[in-house]
């Protein structure tokens, strides 16, 4: 009841926002912001209430919803769905605060679809059913088109028209994936009996009952092949990344926030809920198997990291530069997921985490920038730290944390993802540490062209960062230095659900 | 059970009496009504389709839903899956009859005669759905055919309408004079012309050596042309760009849903009546041949739509692409594959009708079909540039609308087949299809116009508009619509 409560108080909201009128936009702001505050509060609460000790789904509600093809509407969180719940949750109202002055037309459908993109993505993280998985899954898409097309930049249509075409390409693979599973999702040594299902928990336990269709080697290989596509193009993975930097660059400053903060962990999660967990045998072809392919995932997290950490350091773009991070950094979770130990992928989930909260606040930060000088060229600014210490000094916690420095959130995940992928692929482990290296150039060099050095004559009026915009990045960046020194904060909400993970690849 | 005999039968017809009486009524007010504004005769035809709903409410419940009846001598048949293609029919004619009276284009001086040729080819689309006799078939289908090209020739001040009329005629007449062909070839090997019937006589003449197997091919094959040509399926669609880009908008609209629609009911009943069990024709794979044709219609269809400028003939081509979609549902005539193209059938009369409306009001208010007419529209007429992104995007397929849902059902039933190869050509087409759709979206709400004065609706036409839209996105959320196949059963 609680968690349906949270999934859909953003709709209601929604309805209630499109019903207010359109004159009264200080209203608009405040009903927005009070119906993503409740989400969040629900969130905490059920962060708090979450048994760690059990593994097991929790809250969950099942109830019957198209009979016909057996869907359900069955949601329920473990400790990885709640850990993400409790980001979105977190980085919603985050964003209404970030959108309050610089959304100049049309603000009433902005929050709308702002109100309906948070239904989607909390809904996608909840989900049980594989069915509605897909629907929450897809429902964040047209929210997502119309934020970037609408209120973003100069490029904004083929951005969003880009960004649509390759999610849309990925999901139809998954689709297609999915059918196939709920088909044989009653065959048994060639028989069928029974009803078909879409339950998430059933099929993980199907996908391991030896005769059972769904747990033949060839079979799991094609449908892990069409779930990864749809998540890597949502992650994204090279080579289905390049919507990811023009989507960032035109999409306006809370859209970024969400796009790196949630949508990219869909992806990642999705890797984990279903490609994982639901099909072990294909996990294994790609990171166990003989030859190249036992590589393969993993070399698609190394080629990530080092890809996007190179490219990075080549943009001038501010918010470029943090897209390409963004993709450098999704590497270590693919890395150590692709570990598939307890290490791997608990560094891989809390890098999940950590993402999130670090790129939201770059973004912010880049954000915070654009809004005064109106432009993001990196060469463009210098000394800007005489003008704004605070901003200065928030912007460098955000990138020290990004480049992994011992004491802040980064550090651990990264570290916890190459140690556990340490263990099962040392070559492509140590040539991932060049994206560490190449991300602490790129940050400190930023830090040094941006903030130090002459002052721009141009900003010597530059107003400093004002009291909103702190407030959107005070609980992130609290969140950095409290799991940079205490990690378990959030591991512990997951190791359980991981180290049942983790047997189940072991086959115990 | 026996079929009924004439006089017995006219009880169970009384829905298509009932259009053929209003038809009749609307031709004689409009001779005494002389005031040229008033729209009485619209208002009969639509009693008149509500007095046929009400006729088919209460014949249905007469029968029994798995003992059919056959009227006039086997002519026509009445069951479930009749009565649901001419519920279908019924509320695509009552839509077009909306959208006519606020359409701007059509003269009014020929108002008698239209409204009297839209119930008049509604009646031969009610006996499309439920003829079971070859010559019935035959007739059913030039009554459709004849009044639909009158009706795509409304417009007689406009040389597109004429061009229009006059390629559907050509198209048509050779269509049917194949299919004719065709039918007279069966006639002649069966001896009969029960539907019920011919699969099993064609089986004997086989058997005995009559006539090769060849020979039911082509005639088979010629059938097919005339009902391809009627739901525009790739190489028998060349003549719907041209004929609904000519065509009056609410005729485009008719003829896209409706005609489709009961194309697809012809179709479904010919093969899977009368030939629903191939075995006689094993030697030719039909599953596969209708796959090839879903596959290269919906991929022309969608790859024709992508560089148009004219939204009319944007959707006509996406209309076409959706005939490729429905096929699937056609291929192995399946109960799943069934089920979905009812379920697909509703929610595409909902969302292209809908499109086809929007249309309307535009080109009423903009003066233009062209997708720059449709810039700023979500500033100048925020409800309906909503509506119709909401319609656009559910015809491209994007949960939580329900396009989605229609096209899960179908990509289900081929999937079940072990057709992966259609599923994934049909999904790849659905991502091409977005491009163009989103073409309109984006002039809608990401371009802005000079002008910017607001159009301004009268509340029904927000209301009629309405009527689409909450379909539109609720159908897919309701359990009762995937369960159609269990109670429209087809015998």
């Amino acid at each position: 009841m609680l968690l349906s409560l949270m999934i859909f108080v953003p709709l209601f909201g929604m309805i209630v926002v499109l019903l207010l009128p359109r004159e009264s936009e200080e209203l608009i702001k405040r009903t927005t912001l009070a119906f993503t505050l409740v989400p969040l509060v629900l969130a905490v609460v059920l962060f708090v209430s979450y048994d760690r000790s059990s593994a097991g789904t929790q809250y969950f509600v099942n109830v019957p919803w198209i009979d016909a093809f057996n869907i359900n509407y069955y949601i329920g969180i473990d400790g990885l769905s709640v850990t993400l719940l409790l980001l979105t949750a977190l980085l919603g109202p985050i964003c209404v605060l970030a959108s309050w002055r610089n959304i100049e037309k049309g603000l009433k459908a902005y929050m709308a679809l702002f109100l309906l993109l948070e239904t989607g993505m909390l809904g996608f993280f909840a989900a049980l059913d594989l069915f509605l998985f897909f629907v929450f899954f897809e429902l964040t898409l047209l929210p997502m088109y119309f934020l970037i097309g609408v209120w973003g930049g100069p490029r904004r249509e083929y951005a969003a028209i880009k960004f649509f075409l390759y999610t849309l390409f990925g999901s139809v693979l998954m689709l297609v994936a999915m059918i196939a599973v709920y088909l044989n999702s009653n065959v048994i040594n060639g028989v069928a009996e029974g009803a078909r299902t879409f339950d998430i928990p059933t099929l993980i336990t199907l996908a391991g009952t030896t005769g059972h269709a769904l747990a033949d080697s060839t079979f799991q290989m094609w449908v892990f092949i069409g779930f990864f596509i749809g998540f890597a193009v949502k992650v994204p993975i090279f080579p289905f990344h390049t919507w990811l930097p023009d989507a960032h660059v035109e999409a306006p400053t809370a859209i970024s926030v969400i796009l790196a903060g949630v949508l990219l962990k869909m992806g990642t999660y999705g890797i984990v809920r279903v490609n994982m967990a639901m099909f072990p045998e294909g996990l294994d072809f790609f990171t166990n198997g003989a030859g190249f392919w036992g590589n393969s995932l993993a070399l698609l997290g190394f080629i990530n990291i080092v890809y996007g950490s190179f490219c990075a350091l080549a943009q001038t773009d501010f918010k470029k530069l943090v897209a390409y991070s963004s993709i450098g950094h999704m590497g270590f979770v693919i890395l150590g997921l692709a570990a598939g130990n307890s290490a791997g992928i608990n560094g891989a989930i809390l890098q999940m985490f950590n993402h999130g909260v670090i790129s939201a606040m770059l973004f912010l930060l880049v954000g915070v920038l654009y809004d005064r000088a109106h432009h993001r060229e990196i060469n463009g600014f210098g000394g800007i730290a005489t003008k704004m210490p605070v901003y200065t000094g928030i912007t460098t916690l955000a990138f020290m944390a990004s480049l992994g420095l011992p004491g802040l959130s980064g550090f651990v995940g990264e570290a916890l993802s190459l140690l556990g992928a340490f263990q099962e692929f040392e070559l492509i482990t140590i040539l991932s540490t060049i994206g560490i290296v190449v991300g602490a150039a790129y940050f400190l060099w930023t830090l040094q062209r941006v903030f130090l050095g002459q002052l721009n004559p141009k900003y010597e009026d530059l107003p400093e960062i004002n009291r909103r915009e702190i407030m959107t990045l005070v609980p992130l960046g609290i969140l950095t230095i409290v799991l940079g020194i205490w990690p378990n904060f959030a591991l512990d909400m997951f190791s359980e659900s991981v180290t049942n993970l983790v047997n189940a690849l072991n086959g115990i | 059970m026996e079929p009924l005999k004439n006089i017995e039968s006219l009880a169970y017809f009384s829905p298509e009496i009932l259009l053929v009486v209003f038809a009749a009524a609307v031709i004689i007010s409009d001779l005494i009504v002389k005031n040229r504004e008033s729209n009485i005769v619209a208002y009969i035809s639509l009693v008149g389709l509500g007095c046929s709903l009400v006729a088919i409410l209460v014949t249905n419940s007469f029968i029994n839903s798995n003992e059919p009846i056959s009227l006039f001598f086997g002519m026509i048949r009445l069951d479930g899956f009749a009565v649901f293609f001419k519920i279908l029919l019924l509320l695509a004619t009552a839509a077009t009859i909306l959208f006519s009276l606020r359409s701007e284009e059509l003269d009014v001086r020929l108002k008698g005669e239209y409204y009297a040729l839209l119930l008049a080819v509604t009646f031969g689309m009610f006996l499309m759905a439920s003829s079971t006799n070859l010559l019935m078939i035959f007739i059913s289908l030039e009554t459709v055919s004849l009044t639909s090209y009158i009706l795509a020739g409304f417009l007689t001040h406009s040389p597109r309408s004429s061009e229009a009329a006059f390629k559907y005629i050509t198209y048509g007449a050779v269509a049917s004079g194949t299919m004719l062909f065709g039918l007279s070839m069966l006639f002649g090997m069966a001896g009969t012309g029960d539907l019920m019937q011919i699969s099993s006589q064609v089986a004997a003449v086989l058997d005995s050596g009559g006539v090769s197997t060849l020979t039911v091919l082509i005639a088979i094959t010629f059938i097919l042309a005339g009902i391809g040509y009627k739901i525009a399926s790739v190489p028998f669609h060349m003549w719907s760009p041209d004929v609904y880009e000519g065509a009056p908008i609410p005729i485009t609209a008719f003829l896209s849903v409706a005609s489709k629609a009961a194309g697809f009911a012809l179709f479904l009943r010919f093969f899977h009546v009368g030939f629903g069990k191939p075995e006689i024709l094993q030697s030719i794979d039909w599953g596969l041949l209708l796959a090839i044709v879903s596959a290269l219609t919906m991929t022309v269809g969608n790859l024709a739509a992508l560089p148009q400028q004219n939204v009319k003939r944007l959707l006509a081509y996406s209309s076409i692409a959706h005939g490729g979609y429905l096929l699937m549902g056609a291929v192995l005539l399946t109960t799943e594959g069934l089920g979905a193209i009812f379920f697909y059938l509703i929610v595409y009369l909902f969302m292209n009708l809908g499109a086809f409306y929007v249309v309307v009001l535009v080109a009423n208010e903009a003066g233009t079909e062209m997708i720059d007419g449709y810039r700023g529209l979500a500033t100048r007429a925020p409800f309906v540039a909503c509506a119709m992104a909401i319609f656009l995007f559910s015809l491209t397929g994007i949960p939580p609308l329900a396009g989605f849902f229609g096209k899960w059902v179908l990509f289900y039933a081929v999937i079940g087949e072990g057709l992966y190869w259609l599923a994934f050509i049909g999904l790849l087409n659905s991502v091409v299809s977005l491009y163009y759709y989103a073409r309109i979206v984006k002039a809608m709400y990401l371009e802005s116009t000079e002008d910017t004065d607001s159009f301004s609706f009268p509340t029904s036409t927000i209301a009629l508009l309405s009527v689409f839209v909450v379909p539109t996105i609720l159908i897919g959320f309701l359990p009762i619509f995937y369960t159609l196949s269990e109670k429209i059963i087809l015998q």
